[in-house]
């Protein structure tokens, strides 16, 4: 198939998507907030869980729970046989060659940390990390600690007033002094969907390894690592209908193999003793103690769910919402949109003349709209349009277009009250 | 009450209209003292400006940018201290402070007079934080504290 008939076909499955069935499958989503049915807006912050995965961590509790890796009786067996069967999931959802290029963490943010500390600790002074303007927190505070314990010097690549990511510049900034080149996927803060894949082809041609910050990307659109071929691909749960405190990161064996443990303690072991202990296998080098087991069962669950609707539908479907509320929200008086990128994922981030984001959040809170207001994580990014922060609507594929309306109505309300 | 009349408690007319045109707004050059708060939840940065006259405040400004809600009581804030002593200034600010952040408690409207506008806030928790950032910075302008003051 060419990319225009797969495109197609996506646009179709995106209108069979049926989304009152998937709502119905969200018990949160029922209920009223301020006399006001609830529209949930804030998916980019953390999205919502379905009762299938509810059931999945509760039967979990209920009938299989007991340590991994570690007994020989029942439960034991049925709570690695879970834990390990999610990491198979995991590896089928992304496309990544083995299990063993699948770590548990925490989340995202753990998954970089990971990175930061293992493979960053022979960076040299002078040794440059690549990042770019457009990142959250998480994908720029653990390489300037990294900066600050070795001397590496992080390199920002810059972006344009659409929120894009200048990728000649970028490239450009790729020296024989570049170790790594972190970026993410989709912006949290503005939606752009980076241009990764040609990132990731130069970063190839001069053995440089690429971390990838999924958060954003992996709820949205199929991934395929192996397509990509980043080095690192690092995503949270929470964001993809899983529950919250586990995450994943994804690593080349080939890096992975080379890379120290990040920390040490039960599991992550072979042998110990005084003399010298000997690092478990991959993955189970860098999952040292008890991990999040529950959270493991209810991200398989989840990631049962979104492939049963399929992500390409899960993409066609949003990529319509996020048009629609575009164009409904960027009408209204006053609007200003941040972030206008070509492409770009169901974020729609905005400001209204004379009203303070967190007036804008409170007065459709009042309405039952849930949205995020302030730096998202992103003050570089706040920083670069000369602001102090957004209202951010963020999508996902349970909304449908009456929460967009019902948004809209607030923020009428609210432009009408602020001009009074 | 309403869900709507709440949202108008919150937002009333006066809380806009000092929001629109906060008075004493801008750099104080002469300022003998000045502090900067930052809340950092959404970003907001404020700096008190003050002059002296021996136990007086002369003056006081403040700059910044906020929300409504810390734009009008920063407003209000100057309205209410200009010209106090510096002690009646500091038991002022900790009884506004202690006000806000006691819902529970009834607003006294004799003591604190227009602010009885922003009373509203105390409904809501995530926003208090707004209200009080204008008043913990003058406390730290007052105490000669050089460091940015957070809300957190
Ligand atoms: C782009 C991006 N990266 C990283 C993170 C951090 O994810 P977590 O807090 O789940 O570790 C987020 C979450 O907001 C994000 O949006």
């Amino acid at each position: 198939m060419n990319p225009n008939q797969t495109r197609k076909k996506d646009a179709e499955s995106g209108a069979a998507l049926d989304n009152k069935r998937i709502r119905s499958d969200f018990p949160i989503l029922a209920q009223s907030i301020n006399n006001h049915p609830l529209a949930y807006l804030d998916s980019a912050a953390s999205s919502q869980r379905p009762q299938q995965v509810i059931d999945a961590i509760r039967h979990y509790y209920s009938h299989d729970h007991s340590n991994v890796h570690r007994g020989v009786h029942t439960l034991s067996h049925r709570a690695t046989e879970a834990y390990e069967g999610t990491r198979e999931k995991v590896r089928q959802f992304i496309n990544a060659e083995s299990t063993s290029e699948i770590v548990f963490t925490k989340g995202t943010t753990e998954s970089i940390n990971l990175v930061a500390d293992s493979l960053g600790r022979d960076f040299s002074p002078g040794d440059e990390i690549l990042i770019s303007h457009m990142e959250h927190h998480s994908n720029i505070v653990p390489w300037q600690l990294l900066c600050e314990k070795n001397g590496t010097r992080l390199v920002v690549a810059p972006i344009n007033n659409q929120g894009e990511l200048l990728l000649d510049d970028c490239l450009g900034l790729i020296s024989d002094k570049t170790r790594l080149i972190a970026i993410t996927h989709v912006s949290n803060a503005l939606g752009t969907i980076n241009p990764v894949e040609n990132l990731i082809i130069e970063a190839r041609s001069r053995n440089i390894p690429v971390l990838v910050d999924g958060a954003q990307a992996i709820p949205h659109q199929a991934v395929d690592v192996r397509a990509l071929d980043c080095d690192f691909y690092a995503f949270s749960s929470h964001k993809m209908c899983g529950p919250t405190g586990i995450g994943v990161l994804y690593g080349k064996q080939q890096w992975l193999d080379r890379m120290p443990p990040y920390q040490g303690g039960g599991d992550m072991i072979l042998s110990v003793s005084f003399k010298e202990t000997l690092y478990n296998e991959l993955p189970y080098k860098f999952e040292a103690g008890t991990p999040n087991i529950a959270g493991a069962v209810g991200l398989g669950a989840a990631i049962d769910y979104l492939s049963e609707i399929s992500m390409p539908a899960i993409a066609a479907y949003e990529a319509k919402l996020l048009t629609y509320a575009t164009s409904a929200i960027g009408q209204l008086p006053g609007v200003e949109l941040v972030g206008t990128a070509a492409k770009k994922a169901g974020v729609i981030s905005f400001n209204i003349e004379g009203i303070h984001p967190h007036d804008i959040g409170t007065i459709l809170d009042h309405q039952g709209v849930a949205i995020r207001t302030g730096h998202h994580c992103a003050m570089p990014v706040m920083e670069f349009f000369g602001i102090a922060g957004t209202a951010r609507a963020s999508l996902a594929f349970y909304n449908n277009e009456d929460d967009i309306d019902q948004l809209v109505t607030g923020l009428k309300l609210a432009i009408k009250m602020f001009q009074q | 009450m309403s869900d709507k009349n709440r949202l108008m408690d919150l937002y009333r007319r006066s809380v806009l209209q000092h929001s629109r045109e906060p008075k004493n707004f801008g750099r104080l050059e002469s300022a003998s003292l000045q502090a900067e708060g930052h809340n950092p939840l959404c970003g907001d940065k404020i700096t008190v400006y003050l002059t002296l006259a021996g136990e007086n405040i002369e003056e006081i400004t403040f700059e910044g940018i906020g929300c409504a809600i810390s734009l009008a009581s920063a407003s209000m804030m100057t309205e209410t201290i200009k010209g106090k002593t510096i002690l009646t200034a500091e038991s002022t600010l900790s009884d506004v402070v202690d006000a806000f952040t006691h819902p529970e408690k009834p607003w006294d409207s004799d003591q604190h007079g227009e602010l009885a506008a922003l009373s509203g806030v105390r409904q809501y928790p995530s926003r208090i934080k707004c209200a009080t950032l204008p008043w913990k910075t003058l406390s730290a302008a007052i105490a000669g504290n050089h460091q940015t003051i957070s809300t957190e």
